[in-house]
């Protein structure tokens, strides 16, 4: 192709974007895009499925999906319950922000409580104290106690490499497995959870958003969220790389040393594997611009658990984690 | 020294000015433009998306780190950067792509969706996958192999979703040494296939996705190419079909009725159709009409949330107000007055089959157009595509990954149309009603290319009433 050819099609795609002419021409900014197809996607499944539910942590995704999911049925309220997959190692501030969220909204919250389960037998303490991995069994036992057919999820397709591969619209069987090798196809924006009795569907209707996205999502709409995803100064030691807090769950061991740093959280999960990192960022227009020059993943610098095999979070979800 | 650093010391360097990477993942102001890989295995689709990702500096250290990694863990002297997108166990065994994975960068003109599908004919439904939503495939083709099976299929599967462009990747170019005439002839024959299926320019690069040549950074390898690195193109295209040209359809998703539930008593009496706006434009004012009803009525308010807008577009979820409580629930489609579509029983079309066991006549379904599922019974099969001379034969039954040509009878009237007027008007799914599995990609009036056009007469018309 030569180059004058080149510079017709610029011409052509700044045409395109000009936006408000009579015969089309509009184009949806790329936040708006997104939230267009997440509002799609969790009406199609209310449409379609029985008794869906959402999974609601506390956490930053979740948070976005729900403000998503009150946008979706605005002025009616959301039509379904939250459920939450309590590690009993959350951090207070996220529960307490849980509680509240919950309660503003006049939504259902469901709790499964990995916490319970270790107390009677059913589940036992790993030797290295992570409970990400326990969260699948109670998830599942909620999942057919309450007999949910679909449950959203705010996993993101750039957060990790097992899941880049996962649909939006993704079925489990009736032990909750994923099997990636054989997974249903996925067409236009046609969503189809159909399946047989005792499967169910796991729907994630942000999986096409970034980290950035997200950020810059909840700064547009001023969404609150927990306070320790904003710089605080905190007591927090080195392991493998991360600055974990001094907490009940996660104390130093001999040789690791206990600094006050200005930190804030990238993700919230369990207090004794998520990492803080250092960082200035108070407001989320300085958050935005800190992500999009981060050089790590946000998993990367702030999981353990990930970092146990190169597919540790393939083998879990296999399993039927989130 | 790390493990790391000595790792990398005794790597093959990657191209990489900057040591220390930053992304480029800042929100752009640009379109957005969503790619998907296609072409046979081993082609170079995989490596040629981590190639992107890599030199767009969009890989950050720590995925770079781990692939590394593993690639010196397997005795490779350089990194394969196909494992940024091959992230499943069984992938990484055996060297392939099972099915798609999305990956996100940005530049500072635009931001992509990569879909990374596989090459091997038995994962075809995840290829079709890919393609339905992208704006452009990238056709690879390897330099020393020219067009093979699965390039035809891909490339037919491609103009059959009509992907608004093709850009040909002709790979490997390195290993026949940068030559010009093997670029000629191999482009020569893709542009021979290409044309038999009907798709217009479909621009070639010479590209290396292994080193990179002509991907990112124009390469001093091949001198007699003049034209535009992939990169270059990709930033360049129009965004795609504009669905804001077509006319206004929103297939109803939702009737949001609050009543007693509302959480402000001023939205008691609200009803509002909730749905995306699947072409079109509409505005506060415009008549409209819902169908397959035909009732008539005028938009009085488009929520989106709590915000209330004065109109609406493609691809916007919204919900919409009317003045009058005609009886419109989940499934129906509001159009515009002027040409709406005349909802109808009967469809002719081509259909990707993606089932298992294959689909024959007679054989009930359930179809999925819009919101709305409707059961419906295969009258006859047209024809199938036949890849090697890329014509529709006779054929009885359609297996797994054939492309044919289906009469379909519905149990209820449905607002279709023609694909190739609307992708989104003219889309359909054909399901198993029994497992819920989705068995086939179906393009409402689509046809297939034929010397002579003799579909084989529907039997036994008097057993389908349904
Ligand atoms: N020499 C050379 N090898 C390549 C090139 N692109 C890919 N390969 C190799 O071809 C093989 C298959 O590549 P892969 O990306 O997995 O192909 P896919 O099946 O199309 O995804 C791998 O061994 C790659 O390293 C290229 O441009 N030149
Ligand atoms: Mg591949």
């Amino acid at each position: 192709m030569s180059a004058s050819t080149i510079d017709e099609l610029e011409t052509t795609a700044a045409a395109a974007d000009s936006p408000t002419t009579d015969h089309g021409g509009r184009v949806l900014s790329q936040l708006d895009a997104l939230e267009a197809e997440a509002i799609l996607v969790i009406r199609e499944m209310v449409g379609e499925l029985e008794r869906p539910a959402l999974l609601f942590s506390g956490g930053k995704d979740s948070v976005v999906m729900l403000h998503l999911a009150v946008k979706a049925f605005w002025p009616a309220p959301i039509p379904f319950p939250v459920l939450h997959v309590d590690t009993g190692h959350n951090f207070p501030e996220v529960l307490e922000y849980r509680d509240e969220t919950v309660e503003r909204l006049g939504l259902r919250l469901e709790v499964a409580s990995v916490q319970d389960y270790i107390d009677d037998g059913r589940l036992r303490e790993r030797a290295d104290g992570l409970r990400n991995a326990l969260q699948t069994q109670p998830l599942l036992d909620a999942i057919n106690e309450h007999r949910f057919d679909g449950v959203f999820g705010g996993g993101r397709r750039d957060e990790e490499k097992a899941r880049a591969k996962e649909r939006i619209v993704s079925l489990r069987d009736e032990f909750g497995q994923w099997d990636p090798k054989n997974q249903r196809p996925e067409l236009w924006n046609l969503f189809n959870p159909r399946h047989r009795p005792g499967e169910h569907v796991r729907v994630f209707p942000i999986s096409n958003w970034t980290e950035v996205d997200v950020w810059s999502y909840i700064e547009r709409e001023n969404i609150p969220l927990a306070p320790l995803y904003y710089a605080h100064e905190r007591e927090v030691f080195q392991r493998d790389g991360m600055w974990l807090a001094v907490g009940p769950y996660s104390q130093p061991r001999e040789g690791e040393t206990v600094e006050t740093r200005l930190v804030r959280y990238r993700t919230v999960g369990d207090m004794s594997c998520t990492g803080a990192v250092e960082s200035p960022a108070r407001t989320n227009a300085e958050i935005v611009v800190e992500v999009a020059a981060s050089t790590l993943t946000e998993r990367g610098a702030t999981r353990a658990d990930d970092r146990i095999s190169e597919a540790a979070m393939e083998d879990r979800k296999k399993e039927g984690y989130f | 020294m790390s493990p790391h650093e000595v790792l990398r010391s005794s790597f093959a360097p990657l191209r990489r000015e900057d040591p220390d990477m930053t992304t480029t993942t800042v929100p752009t102001t640009g379109t957005l433009l969503r790619l998907a890989t296609a072409g046979s295995v081993d082609d170079g689709k995989s490596t040629l998306v981590g190639r992107l990702l890599h030199d767009t500096k969009s890989v950050l250290s720590d995925q770079l780190a781990a692939v590394e990694r593993v690639s010196r863990d397997r005795g490779l002297t350089a990194a394969d950067l196909a494992l940024l997108t091959d992230g499943l166990r069984a992938e990484r065994e055996q060297g392939i792509t099972i099915d798609v994975a999305y990956r996100y960068f940005a530049t500072a003109r635009r931001s992509f969706v990569l879909a990374d599908c596989p090459g091997h004919v038995q994962y075809t439904r995840n290829t079709v996958t890919g393609s339905s939503t992208a704006d452009v495939v990238v056709l690879l083709v390897d330099a020393r192999k020219g067009v093979l099976e699965q390039t035809r299929r891909h490339l037919a599967v491609t103009a059959l979703l009509r992907v608004p462009h093709v850009v040909v990747a002709v790979n490997k170019i390195d290993l026949v040494d940068f030559s010009a005439e093997v670029f000629e002839r191999v482009n020569a024959e893709v542009q021979a296939v290409a044309r038999e299926l009907g798709v217009e320019d479909a621009i070639a690069i010479p590209v290396s996705a292994l080193d990179g040549d002509n991907i990112a950074d124009r390469s001093t390898r091949t001198p007699w190419y003049a034209g535009p690195t992939l990169l270059e193109l990709l930033e360049s295209l129009p965004p795609s079909d504009d669905p804001t040209r077509e006319a206004f359809r929103l297939p109803v998703q939702l009737v949001i009725r609050p009543q007693g539930a509302a959480r402000d008593e001023a939205h008691r009496d609200y009803r509002g159709y909730a749905g995306h706006v699947a072409s079109g434009v509409v505005r506060v004012g415009d008549e409209v009409v819902a169908l397959p009803s035909g009732k008539r009525s005028t938009v009085t308010g488009i929520d989106l949330g709590k915000r209330s807008l004065d109109e609406a577009f493609a691809p916007q979820s919204v919900t919409l107000r009317l003045a009058d409580e005609i009886d419109i629930s989940r499934g129906d489609v509001i159009a515009s007055v002027a040409d709406a579509p005349e909802p109808t029983q009967d469809i002719r079309g081509v259909v990707c089959w993606l089932g298992d066991a294959p689909l024959r006549p007679g054989q009930r379904l359930l179809l999925k157009h819009g919101s709305r599922t409707v059961q419906t019974a295969v009258r006859a099969i047209d024809g199938a595509l036949d890849l090697d001379d890329l014509q529709a034969v006779p054929s009885e039954a359609l297996s797994l990954n054939d492309i044919g040509l289906v009469t379909l009878r519905l149990a209820s009237p449905v607002p279709v149309e023609n694909y190739s007027t609307s992708r989104r008007g003219g889309s359909f799914l054909l399901i198993d009603a029994h497992d819920g599995r989705t068995v086939a990609a179906g393009m409402v009036g689509a046809t297939l290319p034929t010397s002579a056009d003799a579909p084989t007469q529907p039997e036994g018309d008097e057993e389908w009433d349904i």
